[in-house]
């Protein structure tokens, strides 16, 4: 597998690093692959907006920063205008449904979409929603399997919250699923 | 000896320079840090305060870097492994204990995650501006060691290495991170503590009558006693003799300061530590250290491919600096290439052992990002053609 | 007069302190009439009386005359850098919590440079004790003005005379938290080797002040007298008041000075205070640093 690399935005609160952490770990500690995880640091980390840049790749990494990401997943409308024109041509984009509008849709990318925030609301914690990302993310892409990222979504949780964790995983997953299969428009 | 297991996290980590840092000071033993608050490096000690109650280690958040860089060294001489951590302008506060260490023989680790300077500069984004000031930094004639790891797995090894160092030639080693490498999480291999190295004090034992705190025997390095032992000791700043006692004079000052200076000197095809990536044969070699170390290897690889013979002399140490390695290849390649995330630094010590023999090439940057491998590239390309 | 100070000399036998001393290291660099010396007598008394395991007690002084103590006494001692001898203190201290810790240094060394060391250790109630020689001057330099330098006196960065307000270092190291503080002079010998006696014993950060004569460089530039001429000074305007609110004893040039032991508390040290509370944070798991 050649380099992969991914870009995730939101807003503080969404848990936008933690995700970031997950697939870099899921990738390195239980997929036996290389990963490397840069988290926006500075003003851009102090403001509203955040971000994370993770690297998957078979091979040992050098370069340690994404120049041009294949998969993007953003999370608010700003982190939408700020960081899609940088995904590549033919690359995926994920959005959340509810909060972002998928103005302007570049046509040479991949779009998915999932109300991420509704689901996590609906499994009685607004805070996984990016646990439910996690779940779609390993559904629509293959950067990481999802036994792997099912691991890393255990053992990066907070303890006790494991049991809400795993079901937010399975219903961003098989949602993703169904969208693969063609049963929810994209 | 083996590092303690009581404070070896073994097993695959997900962990970031900063973090990997911390973790691999408690495996070398360090149960004393001292610390003033500052990005890039907060997280070393934020972490080092959250395990230490649970190893028997001490951290205090001191009044600022001055107070620190002293305080690790009044606990070294209590008997502990101790280090302080900060960044630029903490740094720059430190010179003054960076001397006294070396003066005193003091063994303990200073680590620098690198911002681009000067003054406040950057506070958030990489450089590697404080290279010629770990070196020089502290006024009057002194050696130490400095270190330059390049990704969250070496933050590990290398602070193990840093202090290992600092023990056994009772210098302060400088560990140069920068923010880039320090705020990378990668994956961090921690191995059992029965197969992790450390050079454990070199604590006198013979009749206490007969001890001369700064004797050598030979490897320049005396043995060490601490507080409490019933030695008197006295340890000072100023020009002493064997006794430690302050002794200002021409001849004391001619015995004393060589040996500091030698000390590192002669042992430094011992200290040195470099990686080597098809130098031999090559015309142009790409000289890096710490994270430009890795945004070169897109240019190199570039380069061979369109049929360059290009080397990669990859420093882990970086002072004392490699001068042999470098004056012998002087004389075989074409060019040499330095980048790093500042204007011109380590580049003069290439510079200074290639002697006029072959091209040197800075490929300067004054921090805030890395390079762009393109631009380094392009140098490479440059000095290749002649 | 001059007999009462002699007298007081004399009741110190000389030999015991030698033993404490580097004696292959005399003679000193104090000038003729040096308040220091004095003071290192004092507390050589005040250590042969203590009752402390000798091989556990370590002098740290910073850099100036008084900061060459460190280097006369026969213990561990250690000569740090300018005003740093406080923190050198701390992590000695905090690295082995047995040994007896004894910062001696001057006042410029400890509250210009070092003042806040000072401050926040006396904050924290770091375990350790403080004397500080106060001879209104920076020594070692050659007669700067210092932060203790009352207000008229000159120095040679004054030459006019001294405009700042100088510290009252009592109540400084009062309020910020210090749990035993004494001032007295180098006249009081008895009075003083009580005191660095009672320090000693004290668990946390304790203070001793000692105004000590700078014949060469403070005295004589200010015009008054000698050694012995500041020895009779602080005798005739000493007022020994124990208990003293710390606030009401400032000093003024050739002033009264009141002398005496004004604090005597107890509070929790910075380890004890470290351990009780990471004890009941977090329980068993907690391995309780003993250094
Ligand atoms: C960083 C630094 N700044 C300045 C000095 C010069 N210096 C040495 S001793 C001293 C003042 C000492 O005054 P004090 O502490 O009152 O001691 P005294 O000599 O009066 O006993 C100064 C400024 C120094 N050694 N180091
Ligand atoms: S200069 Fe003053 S303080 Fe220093 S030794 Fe002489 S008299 Fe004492
Ligand atoms: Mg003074």
């Amino acid at each position: 597998m050649a380099r992969v690399e991914i870009k995730i935005g939101g807003f503080g609160g969404q848990g936008v690093i933690l995700s970031g952490y997950i697939v870099g770990r899921a990738a390195s500690i239980y997929d036996n692959k290389h990963s490397t995880m840069i988290q926006a640091f500075g003003p851009e980390a102090r403001g509203s907006a955040c971000s994370a840049q993770v690297i998957v790749s078979a091979e040992p990494i050098a370069y340690p920063y994404i120049v041009s990401p294949e998969i993007m997943i953003v999370m608010s409308q700003e982190a939408y205008t700020k960081f899609t024109p940088e995904l590549a041509s033919g690359g995926v984009l994920i959005t959340e449904e509810e909060l972002v509008q998928p103005h302007n849709l570049r046509k040479d990318v991949k779009h998915f979409s999932i109300p991420a925030t509704r689901f996590a609301e609906e499994l009685g914690k607004k805070l996984v929603v990016n646990i439910v990302m996690m779940g779609f993310l390993t559904a629509v892409t293959n950067v990481v399997g999802k036994k792997a990222m099912g691991q890393a979504v255990l053992a990066s949780v907070p303890k006790g919250t494991e049991e809400l964790n795993v079901k937010a995983f399975e219903k961003g997953y098989e949602y993703g699923v169904e969208v693969m299969a063609g049963g929810v428009p994209a | 000896m083996k590092a303690d297991p009581k404070g070896v996290l073994t097993g695959s980590h997900f962990l970031d320079g900063d973090h990997s840092c911390s973790e691999g000071a408690i495996a070398a033993g360090c149960r004393f840090v001292a610390g003033y608050p500052i990005t890039p490096s907060t997280e070393v000690v934020e972490r080092i305060a959250s395990r230490f109650p649970y190893v028997g280690g001490m951290f205090i958040q001191m009044e600022d870097e001055i107070a620190s860089s002293i305080a690790i060294q009044g606990a070294v001489w209590g008997g502990k492994k101790a280090m302080t951590v900060t960044s630029g302008p903490g740094f720059s506060l430190m010179m003054e204990h960076i001397g006294l260490a070396a003066m005193t023989e003091t063994p303990c680790v200073f680590v620098d995650v690198q911002r681009a300077g000067p003054s406040t500069g950057l506070p958030t984004q990489p450089a590697q501006g404080d290279m010629m000031q770990a070196r020089w930094g502290s006024h009057g004639d002194y050696g130490i060691i400095a270190l330059s790891p390049n990704s969250p797995q070496e933050c590990f090894d290398l602070t193990i290495k840093a202090f290992n160092l600092s023990e056994q030639y009772r210098v302060p080693v400088m560990f140069m991170m920068d923010e880039c490498v320090g705020h990378m999480t990668e994956r961090v291999v921690i191995p059992p503590a029965d197969q992790i190295e450390i050079v454990p004090r070199k604590f006198y034992e013979g009749p206490k009558a007969d001890y001369l705190p700064y004797k050598t025997n030979g490897d320049l390095v005396p043995m060490m006693v601490k507080a409490g032992d019933g030695y008197n000791i006295h340890v000072t700043g100023l020009t002493h003799d064997e006794r430690g006692y302050p002794s200002m004079t021409v001849p004391t000052q001619e015995k004393l300061i060589p040996r500091l200076v030698n000390k590192i000197k002669h042992n430094a095809p011992k200290i040195v530590e470099y990686v080597e990536d098809q130098v031999d044969g090559a015309e142009v070699v790409v000289v890096t250290f710490g994270i430009t170390s890795r945004t070169s290897i897109p240019a190199i690889e570039q380069a061979r491919k369109e049929g360059m013979k290009v080397g990669h002399l990859r420093l882990v140490v970086v002072w004392p600096f490699p001068e042999e390695r470098i004056r012998e290849l002087a004389s075989r390649v074409r060019a040499f290439v330095v980048p790093e995330l500042n204007l011109g630094q380590m580049v003069l010590e290439v510079e200074r052992c290639v002697a006029g023999k072959a091209r040197v090439e800075l490929v300067g940057h004054p921090g805030g990002t890395v390079h762009n491998p393109k631009d380094i590239y392009n140098v490479i390309k440059k000095s290749a053609k002649g | 007069m001059a007999e009462e100070l002699f007298e007081i000399e004399e009741s110190v036998p000389v030999n015991t302190v030698e033993s404490f001393l580097r004696m292959e290291r005399m003679p000193h660099i104090w000038c003729p009439g040096c308040g220091i010396g004095t003071t290192v007598n004092c507390f050589a008394h005040a250590l042969e009386t203590s009752g402390l395991d000798l091989q556990k007690v370590s002098v740290v002084s910073g850099i100036g005359c008084t900061g060459r103590v460190a280097g006369y006494i026969n213990l561990d001692s250690f000569h740090t850098t300018h005003g740093r001898a406080i923190p050198f203190a701390t992590g000695l201290k905090l690295a082995n919590p047995e040994l007896k810790v004894i910062v001696y240094s001057g006042d410029g060394d400890l509250t210009a440079i070092g003042g806040n060391h000072f401050i926040h250790a006396a904050r924290r109630n770091v375990d350790m004790t403080v004397i500080l020689i106060n001879n209104f001057t920076y020594g070692m330099t050659g007669g700067q003005v210092a932060p203790t330098t009352p207000l008229s006196a000159t120095a040679s960065t004054t030459p006019y005379g001294n405009y700042e307000q100088s510290f009252n270092l009592p109540y400084l190291a009062e309020s910020c938290g210090a749990v035993y503080v004494a001032r007295w002079t180098a006249f009081h010998v008895r009075h003083l080797t009580k005191a660095i006696k009672e320090a000693l014993a004290k668990k946390g950060f304790s203070f001793v002040e000692v105004l000590a004569p700078c014949p060469t460089l403070y005295s004589r530039r200010n015009k008054i007298g000698d050694g012995l001429d500041q020895m009779i000074y602080y005798k005739d305007n000493s007022e020994i008041r124990n208990g003293a609110d710390t606030k009401t004893i400032p000093l003024e040039f050739q002033g009264k000075i009141v002398v005496g032991k004004f604090v005597d508390k107890e509070r929790p040290t910075y380890l004890d205070a470290m351990n009780e509370f990471y004890q009941q944070k977090l329980g068993e798991d907690y391995i309780p640093y003993k250094g």
